[in-house]
């Protein structure tokens, strides 16, 4: 099909009517109705928070999974550009972007989420509360944010054809890839640690001292879990967009990610079970708590990371993208978990949270904006290719 | 100086916003180290 | 007890002479922290309350908040659990036992901790502990990201949901305006059987202690709030388990801000030793890279060299051949030369010279 458009679009007129623009033309359009729902009738209108759950489906999935699946863009970047592994090279654009789209979309659900979006900028220009963990994370997200756009101004740049201003970009890069890895790393961590202030809602379970710890490792899994997961998208579907560097590279990508995400998800397991045994909380283990943590921590991460294992070992690409999908499937789990499911959990259940429709509806809005800026950037931008004017200099 | 606070949670605020200024400057103070230090070092490129 | 408004402006007066509440947060250094001294609190004794709701109407008067569906004399609301909301800073419940003597009824409110938890967590800092033991919440900073309702482990702070351009957290103010003017909270002064008192929070646990050795049983030897969280400024003494009548008792001693203070400690120390920790990691592979290309530049240079060396043995070995064969040639080409020469001379004169050529 893509193929078909492509051809159509260098033959003659490009059609509009692809089953994807027309799917993603609705969850706009209805999108846009409900963000004047909500800009005009408050959060009330289109939530179903309440007292008990003030943070819902937009902190628990846009923030928290946005955030954790964004880590690719400093896994690959730090990879290539501190630890020296070029082979890495042709992964780092696509990765960058993802995570530029990713903040950007987090950074735009949290005008949704919050009560006064035009005062998000207090924190940090305007009164700091600097002993909240959320500070930290604002902090840390308008850097990062401001770091990424940075980081991916070349591409752009290149399509534009602004030689200088891409090369002065270009020298940035190291600084920039150090300052993005510490920014990442720390909120990463706050994320989880902004639960510590709540051991009395959050199940013993997931709770723990060690929560940003948990929070920060996994993020290393998903990262590149979701490195993998989104170029076997682009292969399928932007595949003629890519170079043949790019091309021959990603196979080799693919392979030592995986063998890197199933050993770091060999150590969070342990690292787990010692947070599990700090807080000698193994009794909760036979609850019904514990079946669903068991899940959690078995069928999303012990089972993700065999697969991985196997399919490094045996060079099969097909076992590792598929897992690399479950293994995403297994952090937004977790994220999940910690901010909705095991949050509260003391609570009857007729008072606990379900999204409603419409929140639902954001979220999935909020998500199509990023695919499609993704894909539009992407068919347009040198993201899996290298500009040819510029090909000697990345080259070294 | 440690009369001033009553509560933990004004001494962390205060301490935290202290703490997050030298942080800044370590950010900011640690590159432009660097350069001065590999500053004579033979010209290749550091990206 | 009560308090007169002389004794208010006494405290007002009064510089910090700290008597240590018992409430004590500990920082990470292990620093100590007592809290404002001489602040204020309110001693709840379940045991006097009639559940007639006149805080409750005393509250919504005193803060203008709207005006509820029922009546605060309709007691019936009485028959549901009710929790704070945006429009309700605070709500009495009845809790009914089996073992007659009576139903018993809370009055719940912000608790006032002494480090709140939700002060802690806010990010603006639109909430702040006040020196008069109040936590007072200033809307004009607030973003509405509701954190403070997250950490609460009270789940006192309540949201205008409803509201699209101006939402508000909600919450108890222990009325520090009206401390501030030497009045008593709304609540309090409303109260018709002293179910609740006001004053410092150091006599109001006196008080309580008081209270409990008189009549051992006809409380439980517990003051809600002394300790939890740290310690609050609203006490509460009751005849029953605490947790029987929707309170929890399970939240431990520990201050919200002792909970967050280890990973914003990390924080500053991360981001700096991680920088040095990756440039340092990025100079190696730069130099491990530079290495590797020295030595495979050195390889080169000797295999270079190794066969300059082998080529020169060549040529040399070359030039000896070709030397030897000049000199073969040359010797050749003499000794051709003089037996030509011979032969010619022989040819000359062959007969006559016959003696001379046998000479040479």
């Amino acid at each position: 099909m893509q193929q078909i458009s492509a051809s159509l679009k260098n033959a003659a007129k490009p059609s509009v009517w692809t089953p994807f623009n027309i799917v993603a033309g609705i969850i706009i359009a209805v999108g846009l109705v409900l963000t004047v729902i909500r800009f005009t009738g408050g959060l009330g209108a289109v939530t179903n928070l309440d007292h008990h759950t003030p943070w819902g489906l937009w902190i628990g999935f846009d923030l928290l999974c946005g955030v954790a699946l964004a880590a690719g863009g400093y896994m690959t970047s730090a990879a290539c550009y501190i630890f020296g592994l070029k082979r890495f090279h042709s992964a780092v654009r696509p990765a960058i972007l993802t995570a530029f789209l990713g903040y950007a979309l987090v950074v735009l659900a949290l005008h949704y989420d919050v009560g006064r979006p035009w005062r998000l900028p207090y924190p940090i220009f305007y009164s700091q509360g600097t002993s909240s963990l959320l500070f930290e994370v604002a902090l840390c997200v308008f850097l990062y944010l401001t770091v990424l756009f940075v980081e991916f101004t070349p591409a752009a740049l290149e399509w534009l054809g602004l030689k200088r201003a891409r090369n002065l970009v270009v020298r940035l890069v190291l600084v920039l890839t150090i300052f993005g890895v510490l920014l990442s790393t720390l909120h990463q961590s706050s994320l989880g640690a902004l639960y510590l202030i709540a051991p009395s809602k959050l199940h013993p379970l997931w709770y723990s001292s060690y929560l940003a710890l948990f929070f920060f490792v996994s993020s290393m899994f998903a990262g590149l879990s979701m490195v993998i997961f989104e170029s076997t998208l682009s292969h399928r579907f932007l595949h003629h967009k890519m170079d043949e560097h790019h091309i021959e590279q990603s196979h080799g990508v693919a392979i030592s990610f995986a063998k890197a995400a199933s050993f770091i998800m060999v150590g969070y397991l342990f690292m787990q079970m010692i947070g599990l045994a700090a807080d000698n909380d193994w009794h909760y283990l036979t609850t019904g708590w514990g079946a669903w943590y068991l899940v959690e921590m078995i069928g999303f991460v012990a089972l993700p990371a065999f697969f991985f294992a196997v399919g490094s070992r045996e060079r099969n690409l097909r076992l590792i993208r598929w897992t690399a999908l479950w293994a995403v499937l297994g952090i937004v789990l977790n994220r999940l978990n910690v901010s909705l499911v095991a949050f509260n959990w003391q609570l009857p259940a007729d008072q606990r949270y379900f999204p409603s429709w419409m929140e639902v509806g954001i979220t999935l809005f909020i998500v199509t904006l990023g695919v499609v800026a993704y894909r539009f950037i992407a068919t347009r931008m040198p993201i899996f290719y290298e500009h040819p004017d510029y090909k000697e200099q990345q080259e070294e | 100086m440690e009369q001033a606070f009553f509560t933990l949670q004004e001494f962390m605020t205060h301490t935290k916003a202290v703490v997050y200024l030298l942080m800044a400057a370590a950010l900011i103070g640690l590159p432009l180290f660097w350069l001065f230090l590999t500053g004579r070092d033979e010209k290749k490129r550091t990206f | 007890m009560g308090i007169t408004r002389r004794q208010l402006f006494g405290w007002m007066a009064a510089a910090g002479a700290g008597a240590l509440a018992p409430g004590v947060a500990k920082a990470a250094t292990g620093k100590h922290f007592s809290g404002y001294p001489e602040s204020f609190g309110v001693l709840h004794d379940i045991t006097h309350c009639i559940g007639c709701r006149k805080c409750e109407a005393a509250c919504n008067e005193v803060n203008d908040l709207p005006a509820p569906d029922k009546p605060f004399d309709d007691l019936k609301v009485l028959q549901d659990k009710r929790q704070l909301n945006a429009t309700a800073y605070t709500v009495v419940n009845r809790y009914q036992f089996e073992s007659a003597s009576g139903p018993l009824y809370v009055k719940t409110q912000c608790n006032h901790c002494l480090e709140p938890a939700c002060a802690s967590a806010c990010f603006v800092k639109a909430l702040r502990k006040d020196e008069t033991g109040a936590v007072v919440y200033d809307a004009s900073l607030c973003v509405g990201c509701r954190y403070c309702m997250i950490a609460c482990p009270f789940q006192v702070p309540a949201y205008e949901y409803d509201k699209a351009f101006t939402p508000r957290v909600m919450k108890c103010t222990l009325c520090y305006p009206r401390i501030r003017e030497g009045k008593l909270p709304g609540c309090v002064a409303a109260c018709p059987k002293e179910a609740l008192t006001f004053g410092k929070r150091d006599e109001l646990i006196k008080e309580a202690q008081r209270r409990i050795n008189r009549n051992p049983e006809k409380y439980v030897d517990h003051i809600y709030g002394q300790f939890e969280m740290g310690g609050t400024s609203w006490l509460y003494l009751s005849p029953r388990s605490f947790s029987s009548l929707g309170m929890r008792e399970d939240l431990g001693d520990k201050a919200a801000p002792e909970y967050t203070s280890g990973a914003l400690a990390v924080v500053p120390m991360a981001v700096t030793a991680g920088a040095v920790l990756l440039t340092g990691i990025y100079a190696i592979a730069r130099r491990r890279e530079q290495i590797a290309e020295d030595e495979r530049q050195a390889a080169v240079a000797q295999t270079r060299a190794q066969a300059e060396e082998e080529m020169k043995q060549k040529l040399a070995e070359q030039k000896k051949a070709a030397d030897k064969e000049r000199e073969s040639v040359v010797k050749r080409e003499v000794e051709k030369a003089l037996k030509e020469a011979e032969e010619q001379r022989a040819a000359d004169k062959p007969a006559a010279d016959d003696d001379s050529g046998k000479e040479t």
